[in-house]
């Protein structure tokens, strides 16, 4: 386990990411609902998305396909790289407020 | 408030089957109450700072903080309860039968307890945070009063609880000279499920290659989000839909783990004598 958490620490170390040029996409939680909800992006690119929480609440963008989950605080805005991802559609959603749901658009 | 009670049911599930399974797999332990309950407490405390500084993590390491706090806890956790694994792997049989005949093992003063105490803080810090966060923000947002709130939180802490002490009593009622092989099995799928969780948040840090986003789908079958789903993945380590790393990662701490284990283990079938430990300290 120690070589583990070692190599761990050395991927963590050398492994810092650089995307200058990796498409943004801004997603932005506003009224529990996501805008755009469905979020056209290229297939077999990585991409960036920018989440926005444009509300009063912590949300916890998550997403089991792209396995993702991240706090987004009130006000704040988090960076989530997904893909390269194969053609089709992924839903995400607001694990705080599970009616809250959206769809990346791979194509 | 009865979202509120699902979101805190469902954070404080995965914490109270940790703590239930620990609860077992320490029976018999000398204090073994007194260092649970320490960990538990030390957990909400480590939530609330965590909480507290929720922005700051986040921020950290590129804005990466978030993945790379939950990706450290976790591994921890892993070492933690591998670590104890591999210890009683030598030195379990001796306490069963000690347990047995004496009611207790005062004679384990050297039993790692603490790895268990410290994985118990873990995971009450991970999911914990989670629930102050999410009751903070609905607080802020005032939406259906504090009773609301207090009432929600209160059933959800109380259904994940009940959860947790069910577990327990299910695992205690196997007899004692099983006891352990059964909680040993279960503390390396609970290790190597919490590996495989680590794994995704590198991956989402984009520190890890995903090998493969999903390698299966069974979501069709039993969904992530699912209360079984979610039983499942605590307990196994259970994902609908896993990544190629979270795979490669699972497999490995199981190896390494159950390897060490039977590596210490076997020393003991042979006939040799595990190495000499303290005698009984009156302190513990």
């Amino acid at each position: 386990m120690h070589r583990l958490v070692l190599a761990t620490v050395l991927i963590v170390a050398v492994a810092a990411p650089a995307f200058a040029d990796d498409p943004a996409v801004t997603i932005t939680l506003k009224d529990h609902q996501f805008a755009p909800a469905d979020v056209p992006v290229p297939a077999g690119v990585k991409v960036k998305l920018l989440v926005t929480n444009a509300q009063q609440e912590n949300a916890e963008f998550e997403s089991s396909s792209l396995h993702r989950e991240k706090i987004v605080s009130p006000g704040g805005t988090i960076t989530v790289y997904v893909g390269p991802l194969d053609p089709g559609s992924y839903e995400f959603f607001d694990d705080f407020h599970n009616a809250t749901r959206g769809h990346l658009i791979a194509k | 408030m009865l979202p509120t009670a699902i979101i805190v049911f469902r954070e404080v599930l995965e914490a109270a089957l940790i703590v239930g399974i620990v609860m077992a797999a320490s029976r018999g332990a000398f204090r073994r109450g007194l260092w649970v309950s320490g960990g538990i407490a030390a957990g909400v405390l480590g939530a609330c700072g965590v909480a507290l500084f929720a922005a700051t993590i986040a921020a950290a390491a590129e804005g990466m903080g978030q993945e790379l706090f939950d990706a450290a806890i976790l591994f921890a956790a892993v070492g933690m309860l591998g670590w104890h694994n591999i210890w009683m792997s030598r030195h379990g049989r001796e306490l069963a039968a000690s347990a047995v005949q004496l009611g207790n093992d005062v004679r384990s003063g050297a039993r790692p307890l603490w790895a268990l105490a410290f994985a118990v803080a873990l995971a009450v810090l991970r999911e914990g945070s989670e629930i102050v966060l999410f009751l903070y923000g609905i607080a802020l947002a005032g939406q259906g009063g504090p009773w609301a709130m207090v009432t929600g939180g209160g059933i959800g802490l109380a259904l994940g609880v009940a959860a947790g002490t069910a577990i327990y009593w299910g695992l205690v009622s196997i007899p004692m000279r099983l006891l352990f092989t059964v909680t040993s099995w279960l503390v390396l799928l609970l290790a190597a499920g919490l590996a495989s969780q680590g794994a995704a948040f590198l991956m989402q840090a984009d520190l890890l290659p995903a090998l493969g986003y999903n390698l299966w789908d069974t979501s069709f079958l039993l969904s992530d989000t699912s209360l079984a789903g979610r039983i499942l993945h605590t307990l196994i380590g259970y994902t609908a839909q896993p990544a190629g790393i979270q795979l490669v990662f699972y497999v490995t701490t199981l190896l390494v783990i159950g390897g060490l284990m039977r590596l210490v283990g076997t020393g003991e079938k042979a006939g040799e004598k595990p190495p000499a430990r303290p005698a009984v300290s009156p302190a513990e």
